[in-house]
């Protein structure tokens, strides 16, 4: 197992972000974690990436504990926050090699050229971040997610905001991904999970509601559609 | 920690806030000391560099805060600190390169004033007439005062998302630490301690080494405190998880 999570939870005084959940994601396939706004995926995310410290329980990625094994697991991890946070006033290839230093990657100029080329950031690759738009941007963070090629790739909504030209591109890019990683990610539009989830995990305040297989899901439910599902679990 | 220190200095030499802070910086102290009658080396008729540090102590009040405000606390606004933890680097590795990067900046701002210590041995007589042992205690001193300001610095940033209050804490931690303490001992009930309080300030530490007498316990003064600052800034960076 590539990330293996145990009764992890996270609590801020009396709310509970999230409430003891336990999962695991398997190499080779797509896990779309789901739910509504504030049920704790991006609080799950974090505590994955070592961004949160949990208030107890314990998660594993590739075998390294996130909490005493940290800087060993977050080696493994390719990230791309909520929102895309990136240093606006850095170009893109020096952001990139900025992030590649900080894992000590090999060879990290043929690697840069090789991810620019993966994400399609070619026409905009000299220019300086903060000039980019949304569905560039969106690209440079998925270039820094796996620029040191991670074993597991964390994805927080990393379709927001893009036009549906990127949209296709970006999933078609997680996908082949996706083929050789372990991949985790979240979002709200349903179309996306049935075009790229193999494994949904449905979390509702804090807790999981539904751990399946996208054709387990449906079969579980009666072959309604997606959006049903989703509604009927977590109204 | 390499590549966080190297993305700060060039975060810092990109934009217009080194260029304009130092060139602030030169300008106040260059009018201070060659231009203005009061506190002009031309009318005071000595040639000695006395005047000058003990100025530039109140002038990094107000450039190390402006150096270091944006640290910590521009990265919460952005969101970039997410993408900065999440690398595999250690909180005090993070710490200690933006400490690093800051530092550097306040040894570039210092470095064209060596300027005035060429101009003021010219116009010594006879010429060269200078206590350089002095000037060289003095820029140690400075070095070390400016080391501790940045740490303050550093510790402000971590404390808040707001730029503003960053440099406003840091300016007032800066102002106390330096002479907050020699006020203090001057309190009627303090007497007996009167000393011991003084010497808690930088000031007297300052004022020590700048006598051109390097002793080793102003030196683990110093040292002692810029690392006090880093310590406390890790823990409230870890903490806030």
């Amino acid at each position: 197992m590539s990330i293996s999570v145990k009764n992890l939870s996270k609590h801020y005084d009396k709310q509970k972000a999230v409430d003891a959940i336990s999962f695991e994601a398997k190499p080779g396939r797509i896990l779309g974690f789901l739910g509504p706004n504030g049920a704790g995926k991006s609080t799950t995310m974090r505590m994955l990436t070592g961004y949160l410290e949990p208030t107890s329980g314990t998660a594993e990625v590739f075998g390294k504990s996130i909490v005493s094994q940290a800087i060993e697991a977050k080696k493994h991890i390719g990230y791309l926050p909520e929102n895309t946070p990136l240093y606006a006033d850095m170009y893109v290839k020096e952001f990139l090699s900025f992030v590649g230093q900080t894992y000590k990657t090999d060879n990290l100029a043929v690697r840069i050229d090789e991810v620019i080329k993966m994400v399609g950031l070619t026409p905009e690759q000299h220019k300086k971040i903060g000039m980019l738009s949304k569905g560039y941007r969106q690209r440079v963070g998925l270039a820094q997610a796996i620029i040191h090629d991670p074993e597991v790739l964390i994805l927080d909504e990393p379709t927001s905001g893009l036009d549906p030209n990127q949209l296709v591109d970006i999933r078609q890019l997680i996908k082949s991904l996706g083929a050789a990683k372990t991949v985790v990610i979240s979002t709200h539009i349903m179309q996306e999970v049935e075009a790229i989830c193999d494994d949904i995990i449905i979390i509702c305040k804090g807790k999981i509601v539904a751990n399946n297989s996208l054709e387990g899901l449906k079969k579980a439910h009666q072959q309604q559609s997606l959006e049903d599902i989703f509604r009927k679990l977590t109204a | 920690m390499y590549a966080v220190f190297k993305r700060e200095l060039f975060s810092f030499l990109s934009s217009m806030v080194a260029y304009i802070t130092i060139a602030i910086f030169l300008l106040v102290s260059g009018l201070l000391l060659w231009f203005f009658p009061d506190t002009s080396i031309l009318d005071y008729g000595y040639a000695e560099l006395d005047g000058f540090f003990s100025l530039v102590p109140y002038l990094f009040m107000f450039l190390i805060p402006a150096v270091t405000m944006r640290s910590f606390a521009e990265e919460r606004r952005e969101g970039t600190f997410e993408l900065l933890i999440t690398r595999p680097i250690q909180i005090w590795q993070i710490t200690v390169a933006k400490y690093l990067a800051s530092l550097v900046l306040v040894l570039f701002a210092l470095i064209p004033t060596l300027i005035y210590y060429y101009s003021v041995s010219k116009l010594g007589f006879p010429e060269g007439n200078i206590d350089s042992g002095s000037v060289i205690g003095s820029y140690i001193g400075l070095f070390l005062l400016g080391a501790a300001f940045t740490s303050i610095g550093i510790f402000s940033s971590a404390l808040t998302k707001n730029q503003v209050i960053a440099f406003v804490i840091c300016a007032a931690l800066c102002a106390f630490s330096f002479l907050g303490f020699d006020y203090t001992s001057q309190i009627a009930s303090f007497q007996p301690i009167e000393s011991a309080i003084a010497n808690l300030g930088i000031n007297q530490h300052y004022t020590a080494i700048s006598r051109g007498v390097l002793d080793t316990r102003d030196l683990i003064y110093f040292i002692t405190f810029s690392v006090l600052f880093l310590l406390i800034t890790k823990l409230i960076i870890g903490g806030k998880r």
